[in-house]
């Protein structure tokens, strides 16, 4: 019974991990219509970011994180700026391919810069083990991951449905052209959103790095995760993705536990019966756009 | 648009991208060309980078001539794909006409090369794989690595002499994995063991959690465990962070849960571990001293064992070519190899006459604080082990 | 003058052979023989063009996109893989056949599953596909040899008489001979009534319906073809490597192959064939200069491709050879244009 709880822990800290590090990609692919295969490099940047400012300058790791979150959105919005603007209208394949070389070379700089040898951060003692509650194992570090996340999701909710700006970019993405006639901004907006979202997965790399382990590779092996969440999720609201990296990583590591074997089947299998069952996705908008 | 056009055009442009891609090197003809086929990029990247800093450095440390030849390194990556290591020791043959091939991060790229080595009869010299089975698929493949088996074997006697009981293990699902497994399961079970849960691990995974809970589930005695070298920080991490370091329940296994070269990182849970392995940057001899020094000063971090099996690699076909004074017959070159002793950071070591194996010592090593920094400090030392692997046969 | 009789003539000018098509093939051949030290980078590019051109068929015509076509090679080059190793078809071109088959089998039974839902939604399907096969073969390693993959194929000469060669030159002119064919029946495909069909689906699958081509079945049967060619693809890289590893199945495959065909360009069939020329050269290039991060500088050609715009850069890569075109035949209009697809 207690290791079924344990399981449920881990589950639900790993999906929400998952979420973090996907939902900005909820917001290009989803509300944006841009299909980012690159959202993985920004997770590494920020992973990286806060490996180096808490191992080689010693700075806390509390105050690592919010570095995380600032250095992906700065890089983010630059790029944004620079090179992303200009694709927002060319076709999706011409995205994934530019999408696509930006990961190889993200990939190769920091193989270049940083070695290709897996790294971690120096975590302070308190969120390192795990505590007995009522018998249940639960992991420090992964209690905080939910706390954080959790409050994230409760936060990205809010400003997306009670703000300003919120219903700014709701406007944007539901029809640009009146949205700018109405005097929104679009590109700022937009801007805004991208580099939210790519800061987003700063702080997931930075989080994931003791979880899923942090190497050059790392948006290569976990693009395909990002893209399972987003796809089951559905794209209209982020309550869809939410839910289904919740499903997924329970899934996973229930799968894992059960059925060490199996482990990788659980997960596919479930998306695709998802995505045969609600091709939109779990929460996906009726009409095709 | 016209179809006519548009493919004459390219066809044209083809045609002179072909003719200068087809402009192969040409080296000088008394070189001695050593074709490294290592994983560069990829998970196993780490691995290819160690074979070719070592290799570098012993370069650097003996020079480039050997018996009045000059040494050419020719570096291919192969993301360790078997397919890819095979065009390339294909390409590395036939048009840059190399004497050796070397290298080979993953078991698959080394039994994928096998064939070539024997049709070809040039040497390979295996620096990473870690299969029993690969020295036999040539008679022209020589390994300055080592065998799971070696290892493996010798951890599970110490285990069942040292008052461990129930052992539950996690190990890779792949070839090197399975050596892993079985041969400690061999000696573990004879020595009076138990194994009580065994879960093999997809290669590419992400997270151990399940993994390690279920293993907790079990309540061993000690965790008998085999990753491959990268992985094994991730491992250590989620060990520590399920709280089986406090539940009592120890680490064992073959020594590439605590490779050098990460072994650093791994934070104080790892300490008290127990492995068997070929080498230890904490080796105690002179020669391992300068070696580490070296490799630190020239790369910036410490050998692992990956390095110094490149250190030895290199160092075999420098020895080889002396024996055969330069000359580069594919079978003098083995002949020369077969049953060569000589002195390596690791300690002695030799290649059996018979299976081209490396014979080796193997060190039974506890991680230790050693001036802040941890390593694997060895306290029992087993002389010169075969490959069981084959002899058992 | 009717508008059908219009449209019958442009199909058929389209589908007569072009002096440039006969070059290129041409000098495919000659590059057999102009080059024998680079058999195996050749026969690797052939196998590629072979997987692009079947990936065109969906993609190019019928606006199927596919993240996930190495489950058919992975197929292909399994099958073949173990029809050999266990000696059931040693014969290599029936083996090659038979594994294609099994491919389509495959790609008839997951048709249904990737004609549902929009294309984000099939990018995901086809995906998941392919892993999931990828998760079974690794699964089931008593079958597959695991992560260690299938070793110690041996492949029987061709046709009982021509064997493989180290230098990979019998596997070279074997591939280009099957590459060859299948570009035969495809033009013959693509050209007939169902081709053109297809490409009504693709520009507008409710208004093909409502003239009358049954959409479903026509997608379901290009889907299928295209799966028989990727199984081929996939069986000529077992029987000129002589191994068949996890990585057949793997993400990294299938997405090399969409930046081919992206590359090359999609619906003329020749895409395929010169995106893989292209990639493949560019691919060694760079890890000859440097095989620890050659993956910058492809990542840094493909974000150029883009940036610059595809079309345009054709243009730029052909502005000579159109120039001597102009000059050898004389025409002042006619000059090569890049489509502009998808």
């Amino acid at each position: 019974m207690t290791s079924i709880l344990t399981n449920l822990f881990d589950g639900v800290a790993y999906g929400m991990l998952l979420f973090v590090l996907a939902c900005g990609l909820a917001v290009t692919l989803g509300l944006m219509n841009f299909v980012n295969l690159a959202h993985g490099a920004f997770a590494m940047a920020g992973g990286y970011v806060c490996m180096l400012l808490v191992n080689k300058s010693g700075w806390p790791f509390f105050a690592a994180l919010p570095l995380a979150f600032v250095s992906a959105a700065v890089i983010g919005v630059l790029l944004e700026r620079t090179l992303y603007r200009h694709l927002y209208t060319r076709s999706h394949l011409d995205q994934v391919l530019f999408s696509i070389g930006l990961t190889f070379m993200s990939v190769a700089a920091v193989d270049y810069f940083m070695g290709s040898s897996r790294v971690f951060i120096n975590l302070p003692d308190a969120l390192q083990g795990q505590f007995d509650f009522f018998g249940v194992g639960i992991g420090r570090y992964r209690l905080m991951i939910i706390v954080i996340c959790g409050l994230l999701t409760v936060a990205l909710q809010l400003i997306l449905a009670k703000t300003r700006f919120g219903s700014r970019l709701r406007a944007a993405v539901d029809d640009p052209r009146a949205a700018s006639g109405l005097g929104i901004n679009v590109p700022q907006v937009f801007a805004f959103t991208f580099a939210f979202g790519c800061g987003l997965a700063g702080l997931g790399g930075a989080l994931s790095a003791e979880i899923l382990g942090l190497d050059p590779y790392f948006p290569l092996k976990f693009m395909i995760y990002f893209l399972i969440v987003v796809t089951v999720g559905g794209s209209s609201s982020i309550t869809g993705p939410f839910l289904a990296s919740l499903l997924l990583g329970i899934g996973d590591v229930a799968g894992k536990y059960y059925v060490p074997k199996m482990g990788p089947f659980v997960i596919y299998t479930m998306m695709i019966v998802i995505l045969i069952w609600r091709p939109n996705g779990l929460f996906g908008r009726t009409a095709a756009r | 648009m016209s179809v006519r056009h548009k493919m004459l055009s390219w066809a044209a442009t083809a045609a002179a991208v072909a003719s200068l891609a087809a402009v192969a090197p040409a080296g000088a003809q008394d070189a001695v060309k050593i074709g490294l086929i290592l994983p560069m990029t990829g998970g196993q990247a780490s691995t290819g980078k160690q074979i070719e800093n070592a290799i570098k450095l012993y370069m650097q440390q003996k020079g480039d001539t050997v018996a009045g030849k000059k040494i050419e390194v020719i570096v291919k990556d192969d993301g360790a794909v078997p397919d890819k290591t095979k065009t390339a020791a294909q390409e590395l043959i036939v048009n840059d006409k190399v004497n050796f091939i070397a290298g080979f991060g993953v078991t698959p790229a080394a039994l994928a090369a096998a064939p070539l080595a024997t049709q070809a009869k040039i040497p390979e010299v295996v620096m990473a794989a870690g299969t029993s089975i690969i020295t036999e698929r040539s008679p022209y493949i020589v390994r300055t690595s080592f065998t799971l088996a070696q290892s493996a074997n010798i951890i599970g006697d110490w285990a069942a002499k040292n008052g461990i009981k129930k052992v539950a293990t996690l190990t890779s699902d792949y070839a090197p994995g399975n050596d892993a497994l079985n041969f400690f399961k061999e000696r573990f079970t004879a020595g009076g063991g138990e194994i009580v849960e065994e879960v093999k691990v997809p290669l590419q995974n992400p997270d151990f959690a399940p993994f390690l809970q279920r293993m907790k589930d079990a309540k061993p005695d000690a965790l008998y465990v085999f990753v491959p070298a990268g992985q094994g920080g991730n491992f250590m991490k989620q060990y520590a962070e399920r709280g089986l370091d406090k539940a009592g329940i120890k680490v064992i296994g073959p020594g590439d849960v605590t490779d050098d070269d990460l072994l650093n990182n791994m934070g104080d849970a790892v300490l008290g571990t127990v492995t068997a392995h070929l080498y230890s940057a904490a080796h105690p001899s002179a020669m391992n001293k300068d070696f580490v020094a070296a490799y630190k000063k020239a790369f910036g971090s410490r050998p692992g064992f990956m390095a110094v099996s490149g250190y030895d690699g290199i160092h075999l076909i420098y020895e080889a070519l002396k024996k055969t004074n330069g000359d580069t017959n594919g079978d003098k070159l083995i002949e020369a190899m077969k049953g060569m002793k000589w002195e390596s950071p690791r300690g002695p070591i030799s290649i059996d006459p018979e299976t081209r194996d490396i014979v080796q010592n193997i060190y039974i090593r506890k991680v230790e604080k050693v001036d802040g920094e941890l390593y694997n400090v060895e306290f029992a030392t087993f002389e010169a082990v075969k490959d069981s692997g084959k002899t058992k046969k | 003058m009717s508008a059908a009789s219009d449209v019958g003539y442009h199909a058929q000018r389209h589908a007569r052979w072009h002096y440039g098509e006969i070059a290129f093939w041409v000098i495919v051949l000659a590059c057999g023989f102009l080059f024998p030290s680079r058999y195996l980078i050749m026969t690797d590019i052939v196998r590629l063009a072979l997987f692009a051109m079947s990936l065109d068929l969906i993609l190019g015509y019928a606006g199927i996109v596919s993240l996930g076509h190495a489950a058919f090679f992975g197929v292909g080059a399994y099958a073949a893989g173990l029809l050999s190793l266990h000696g059931i078809i040693t014969e290599p071109v029936l083996a090659l056949i038979a594994a294609g088959l099994a491919a389509m089998v495959l790609g008839f039974a997951t048709s249904f599953l990737v004609i549902r839902g929009v294309d984000l939604t099939r990018l995901m399907v086809t995906l998941g596909i392919a892993l999931l096969l990828e998760a079974l073969a690794e699964r089931f390693s008593n079958i597959t040899g695991g992560t260690d993959g299938l070793q110690g194929i041996e492949m029987q000469p061709i046709f009982g008489t021509l064997a493989f060669d180290m230098f990979g030159k019998t596997g070279f002119f074997y591939s280009v001979a099957v590459l060859f064919l299948l570009f035969l029946l495809a033009r013959r495909v693509v050209h007939s009534p169902f081709g053109l069909s297809l490409r009504a689906i693709k520009n507008n699958p409710l208004r093909a319906a409502a003239i009358g081509i049954p959409v479903n079945r026509r997608l379901i049967a290009i889907y299928t073809l295209a799966a028989f060619y990727a199984g081929i693809a996939g069986a000529l890289f077992t029987q000129t490597t002589a191994i068949a590893s996890l990585d057949v199945f793997s993400f990294e495959r299938s997405a090399d192959l969409m930046l081919v065909l992206v590359i090359g360009g999609t619906g003329y069939l020749y895409g395929g064939l010169i995106g893989a020329v292209v990639f493949r050269m560019l691919q060694e290039l760079f890890s000859t200069i440097t095989p620890q991060y050659w993956q910058f500088w492809i990542g840094l050609v493909l974000v150029v491709i883009v940036l610059l715009g595809r079309e345009r850069l054709h243009r730029w890569v052909l502005f000579v050879p159109n120039l001597i075109i102009k000059q050898v035949a004389g025409r002042k209009a006619v000059i090569a244009v890049p489509e502009s697809d998808a």
